[in-house]
């Protein structure tokens, strides 16, 4: 499922007269800006039976060229991670 | 770094401070996304969210564990388990923020320069 196959499912989840798909597109995109604007300012997205995104702090380390083996610093960094969570863990063994 | 927890509750009030929705449809709607890609996940689908990153689920075979209190070894059946691909848009966003402030400490890893 792509974003705007979700879209696409979420539209039709709601036949409200209101609504249209630019409506559907933008609670959408509402949803995942505000996960990586709350990443990107450190903070954790705690979605109970979902899961918990958060972000790692990677130490500097000498890195190698794969191509050369010259070595070479790569700076430290962040990165996200994902932690499933129960439910949906359990909903993905089931059946 | 805020050190601050985000939760559904937050979401929903983002959303209804974007579409003019009430805060109950607002939280609906969240739910629903949710809803809707952990169904995917659920039937093994993959789901790709452009800028953001994508979810996918692997297979993962039998193996042999302990039960690290008696010692006594127990089959982990097989089983699935999500992965979380970040896209490079999040990873970039993440570390043009957060570590802006650190950026002069330490050299910048840069690809070898073809010309050199």
């Amino acid at each position: 499922m792509t974003k705007s196959e979700l879209i696409q499912r979420l539209a039709e989840m709601y036949p409200d007269p209101r609504l249209y798909h630019r409506d559907f597109e933008r609670v959408v995109n509402k949803v995942f800006d505000e996960i990586s604007a709350a990443l990107a300012r450190g903070d954790r997205v705690e979605l109970r039976g979902f899961g918990a995104f958060s972000v790692r702090a990677r130490g500097e380390r000498v890195g190698r060229n794969p191509r050369t083996g010259e070595s070479v610093n790569v700076a430290k960094k962040h990165l996200p991670f994902f932690k499933t969570g129960k439910e949906l863990r359990e909903r993905i063994n089931q059946g | 770094m805020t050190g601050k927890t985000v939760t559904r509750a937050d979401l929903a009030e983002a959303v209804f401070r974007e579409v003019g929705l009430s805060r109950n449809e607002s939280a609906k709607l969240v739910e629903s996304v949710l809803g809707l890609i952990t169904d995917s996940l659920a039937k093994s689908e993959s789901v790709k969210i452009s800028s953001f990153g994508s979810f996918s689920v692997r297979m993962k075979g039998q193996r042999i564990g302990r039960n690290p209190k008696t010692g006594e070894e127990v089959p982990i059946l097989p089983r699935k388990v999500l992965v979380f691909r970040a896209s490079h848009v999040l990873k970039d966003q993440i570390n043009g923020e957060t570590s802006a402030d650190e950026a002069d400490a330490a050299p910048e890893y840069s690809p070898s320069d073809p010309s050199s």
